[in-house]
C-alpha cells in the first residue's frame, strides 16, 4: 500500500497484491486494507466481490480448474467437469470434504486451439479426456483415499 | 535518445543479425507454453551449443505464429519453414537435419499452406518473427520510425488527418471511426488529457488481443504514444486481463525497455512531447472491457457502466478527456503513418479497411490465430484457413462475436466480414472470436451456455440486463427439461428485443444476441425439444431421460 502512497484509486491494484500474498481474502484482511485506505468496508468488499478472480475461501491443498470457455464448452468440457465432480464427491467452486482438492471454473484461458484444458496445479492437460484427467487426479492425490459419495 | 541514435540502434541490430545464417524461433505464446514451449526452447539451445552452432545459428523466443493447434511450433528462417509438433528430442534432430546437413526434416514440416494462404498479416507482421521482449528487433524490422516521424515532421492534424483518410474503425467490437475519435479528444481543452488501450479481452474463446500482446507489445505502445501525441495526452493506461500472465509480463518488460530508450516518458526524443504509460490490471470482469466499466475499473471501482453521454471522449478518467482503443486499433496505426492513409484504404472493403485478427476455434480442422482483410467471406475462413469440420460431423453454425455474438448458419457463410453485414445478420464483430459448431452441439443448450455466462457477468446496474437475461435463462431452461410451451418462444423473442433496446451498456445491448440468432436460424431445434420432446443432437440429457 505504501507502494501506492495508499491511494484510493489504486484498491484493485492492492487487492492484487494481497490476493496474491495470501491466496484468498478474509474478512480482517479486507478490514485492514479499508481501514489503511481510509475506505468503508463496504466499499473495499464491494469491489473485491465485483471480480472473479478474486477467491473467498482457502483453496485445497490440490486445484484443479476447468475452462469454460467458448471452445471448450463446446468441445465438451462439461462432462469432464461432472464426471470430477461424481468421482471426488466435489462441486465446482468447492473443495473436497477433507480439503484436499478444489475445483474451480475458469473463464477462457486462451489456450482455445488444444481445447478442452483441464489445469491441475498448474498444469495444462490439453485436448483433454474424461479418462485422461481422473487418472491424472488420483495420482496427484497419491492413491490417497478419497471419501466415496 | 534523439531520433538518429534510434536509427543507429536499428543498423546495429541488422548488422549483428546478418551474423547469423538462420534463425530458430520457437513460439512462445500462450499457446504453445503448457504443451512445452520452453522446454523445446531449450533443447534447440543445447543442440545448437553442442554442434559448436552459436555464431551461426540464433535461437529465439517469439510470439505466436498462429498454429495453435500443432504446438509446440518453430520456424526456421530462411526459408519460412514451419515445424509442428516439436518435442525436445525431435529438436535435436531438426538442427542435425535442416541446420547441418540444409534437409529439412519433412515429416515434422507443416504442411497445411491454406492455412496462410488467404490471410493477411498486418497487424501480426511481427508476430512469431522477432523476439518480443527485446526492442531493438522491433527497431530493426522499422519499429517506432512512424512515431520518429510523427514527432519529427507532423503536426497531432496531420495526424489525425492520415488515421481518418485510412479509414480505420475501432477494432473493439464497435467499429467507431478512429480518426473521429481522436478528434473529439483533441479539441477538448481540459487538462490532462488520457489514452486507455483495452486489453481486456474478456470473451471466452477469444485470445486476438492477448496474442498481440504477447509477440508484438510495442506495437501496441508505439500505436498509443502516437495517438497520445495526436490528441494532446500525457498519461497512459494499458488496461489488461490478470488471467493473461504472459502478456502482463512482455506488456511491463517491453514498457520498462521503451522508457529506458527515452520512447515514452518525458521529453521523448528530445523534443517537448511527455507521455507516460502504466499497465493495470483487470480482475475477471467481462464488463470491464466496456468503455465506461475500463474508466471504472482504472479508477479501483467496480466495473459497473454508466449512462453515455457525456462519452469518454469529453469526460472520461477522473472526469478529464479520454481515448479508449481497443490495442489491435492501436497497433494499425504504426503502419498508417508510415506508408500513408491512402494505402490502408485499400486494403479490405471501402467501408471498412484493414484487416481483422479472428481467433478461430471449435470443431474445426486447423484452430489457430488469423488475420485476413476486410470482406472476406465466413466459408473462406471456416472452410479454406480452418479446413472445414473434422471428418463425420457436419458443420452446423459458426459463432462470430464471443457469447454476445450470434450463431450464423450455413445459408450465412457467404457473408463478407464487415461491420454492417454481421450486425444485419444478428451477430458482432465483436473482438473477433469464431466459433464453429458441428451437429453435435445443441443450439438451445448453445444459447443458454452463453446466456448463463452473460448472466453472471452482467453488473446488475441496469434492470433490463440484470432481470431480463435471468428470465431468458430460465426458459431456455424449461425447455431444455422439456416443459418447455410454443408461446415460450415468441416469449424469448420479445424479451430479447427489450433488453438488447434498453439496456445502458454493450453487454446487456448485445447479450441476447445468441437467443436471437439461434430463434431465427435455428428454430426447428426448439420446436423439437418442445414439440417432439427431443433434442436432435441428444445433449440435453435430462429430457432424453424422460423419454
Amino acid at each position: 500500500m505504501r507502494e501506492h502512497g495508499y491511494d484510493k484509486s489504486a484498491l484493485l491494484e492492492i487487492l492484487h497484491m494481497a490476493h496474491e500474498l495470501y491466496g484468498y481474502f478474509d474478512k480482517n484482511l479486507l478490514n485492514y486494507i479499508s481501514s489503511r485506505l481510509n475506505l468503508p468496508p463496504s466499499h473495499v468488499y464491494g469491489v473485491a466481490s465485483f471480480y472473479n478472480l478474486f477467491k473467498f475461501r482457502r483453496p485445497g491443498e490440490h486445484v484443479i480448474s476447468a475452462c469454460m470457455g467458448t471452445a471448450c464448452y463446446v468441445k465438451g468440457v462439461e462432462e469432464i467437469v461432472s464426471a470430477i465432480e461424481r468421482e471426488f464427491n466435489i462441486k465446482r467452486g468447492g473443495s473436497s470434504p477433507d480439503g484436499r482438492i478444489s475445483l474451480f471454473i475458469t473463464r477462457c484461458i486462451g489456450a482455445c486451439a488444444m481445447a478442452p484444458n483441464i489445469t491441475i496445479d498448474g498444469e495444462v492437460i490439453g485436448r483433454a479426456t474424461k479418462e485422461a484427467v481422473l487418472e491424472r487426479i488420483r495420482k496427484v492425490l497419491g492413491g490417497g483415499v478419497v471419501e466415496a459419495r | 535518445m534523439k531520433p538518429d541514435d534510434i536509427l543507429r540502434v536499428a543498423e546495429r541490430e541488422a548488422e549483428k543479425q546478418r551474423a547469423y545464417k538462420s534463425r530458430i524461433n520457437v513460439c512462445c505464446s500462450s499457446g504453445c507454453l503448457p504443451f512445452g514451449a520452453l522446454q523445446v526452447l531449450k533443447a534447440f539451445e543445447s543442440a545448437i551449443k553442442e554442434y559448436g552452432l552459436e555464431g551461426e545459428c540464433k535461437v529465439s523466443r517469439t510470439g505466436c505464429i498462429g498454429t495453435c493447434s500443432v504446438g509446440p511450433v518453430a520456424l526456421i528462417e530462411p526459408g519460412g519453414f514451419l515445424y509442428q509438433n516439436i518435442t525436445p528430442e525431435n529438436a535435436k534432430e531438426i538442427v542435425k537435419r535442416h541446420i547441418i546437413s540444409g534437409e529439412p526434416v519433412k515429416e515434422l514440416l507443416y504442411a497445411n499452406e491454406a492455412f496462410f494462404k488467404k490471410q493477411y498479416r498486418l497487424v501480426l507482421r511481427n508476430a512469431g518473427r522477432i523476439d518480443p521482449l527485446r526492442i531493438e528487433e522491433y527497431i530493426m524490422v522499422g519499429g517506432y520510425s512512424a512515431l520518429i516521424k510523427c514527432l519529427t515532421k507532423m503536426t497531432p492534424k496531420e495526424v489525425i488527418d492520415e488515421v481518418i483518410a485510412s479509414g480505420l474503425r475501432g477494432r473493439g467490437g464497435a467499429g467507431f471511426p478512429t480518426g473521429q475519435k481522436w478528434n473529439f479528444v483533441a479539441r477538448e481543452k481540459a487538462t490532462p488529457k488520457y489514452v486507455i488501450a483495452n486489453l481486456d479481452e474478456g470473451d471466452p474463446g477469444v485470445f486476438a488481443n492477448r496474442t498481440l500482446a504477447e509477440a508484438d507489445p510495442h506495437a501496441i505502445i508505439e500505436g498509443m504514444t502516437i495517438a497520445a501525441y495526436a490528441v494532446g495526452a500525457e498519461k497512459g493506461y494499458i488496461y489488461v486481463r490478470a488471467e493473461y500472465p504472459l502478456a502482463v509480463q512482455t506488456l511491463r518488460e517491453a514498457l520498462k525497455q521503451a522508457k529506458s530508450m527515452n520512447l515514452v516518458g518525458e521529453n521523448i526524443l528530445e523534443t517537448q512531447f511527455n507521455f507516460d504509460i502504466e499497465l493495470r490490471m483487470g480482475a475477471g470482469a467481462f464488463v470491464a472491457g466496456e468503455e465506461t466499466g475500463i474508466l471504472a475499473s482504472i479508477e479501483g471501482r467496480r466495473a459497473t457502466p454508466r449512462p453515455r453521454p457525456p462519452y469518454p471522449a469529453t469526460s472520461g478518467l477522473w472526469g478529464k478527456p479520454t481515448l479508449i482503443q481497443n490495442v489491435e486499433t492501436l497497433a494499425n496505426v504504426p503502419l498508417i503513418i508510415l506508408n500513408g492513409g491512402n494505402w490502408f484504404a485499400k486494403i479490405g472493403t471501402p467501408k471498412c479497411t484493414g484487416t481483422k485478427c479472428f481467433s478461430l476455434t471449435g470443431k474445426v480442422n486447423n484452430p489457430g490465430l488469423i488475420e485476413v482483410p476486410m470482406g472476406i467471406t465466413l466459408r473462406e475462413i471456416v472452410f479454406e484457413i480452418g479446413g472445414g469440420v473434422p471428418a463425420g460431423r457436419k458443420f452446423k453454425a459458426v459463432l462470430v462475436g464471443g457469447p454476445s455474438g450470434g450463431c450464423l448458419p450455413e445459408s450465412a457463410l457467404d457473408l463478407p466480414i464487415d461491420y454492417e453485414s454481421l450486425t444485419k445478420a444478428g451477430a458482432i464483430m465483436g473482438s473477433g472470436g469464431i466459433v464453429v459448431i458441428d451437429d453435435e452441439s445443441c443450439m438451445v443448450d448453445t444459447a443458454w451456455f452463453f446466456t448463463d455466462f452473460c448472466v453472471d457477468e452482467s453488473c446488475g446496474k441496469c434492470v433490463p440486463c440484470r432481470v431480463g437475461l435471468l428470465k431468458m435463462r430460465n426458459i431456455l431452461e424449461r425447455i431444455m427439461r422439456g416443459e418447455g410451451r410454443l408461446e415460450d418462444l415468441d416469449l424469448l423473442q420479445e424479451l430479447g428485443e427489450y433488453v438488447r433496446d434498453v439496456s445502458l451498456c454493450g453487454l446487456g445491448q448485445t447479450a441476447p444476441n445468441p437467443i436471437l440468432t439461434t430463434l431465427r436460424y435455428f428454430r426447428d431445434e426448439y420446436i423439437a425439444h418442445i414439440v417432439d420432446k427431443k433434442c436432435p443432437a441428444g445433449k440435453c440429457f435430462r429430457l432424453e431421460a424422460e423419454i
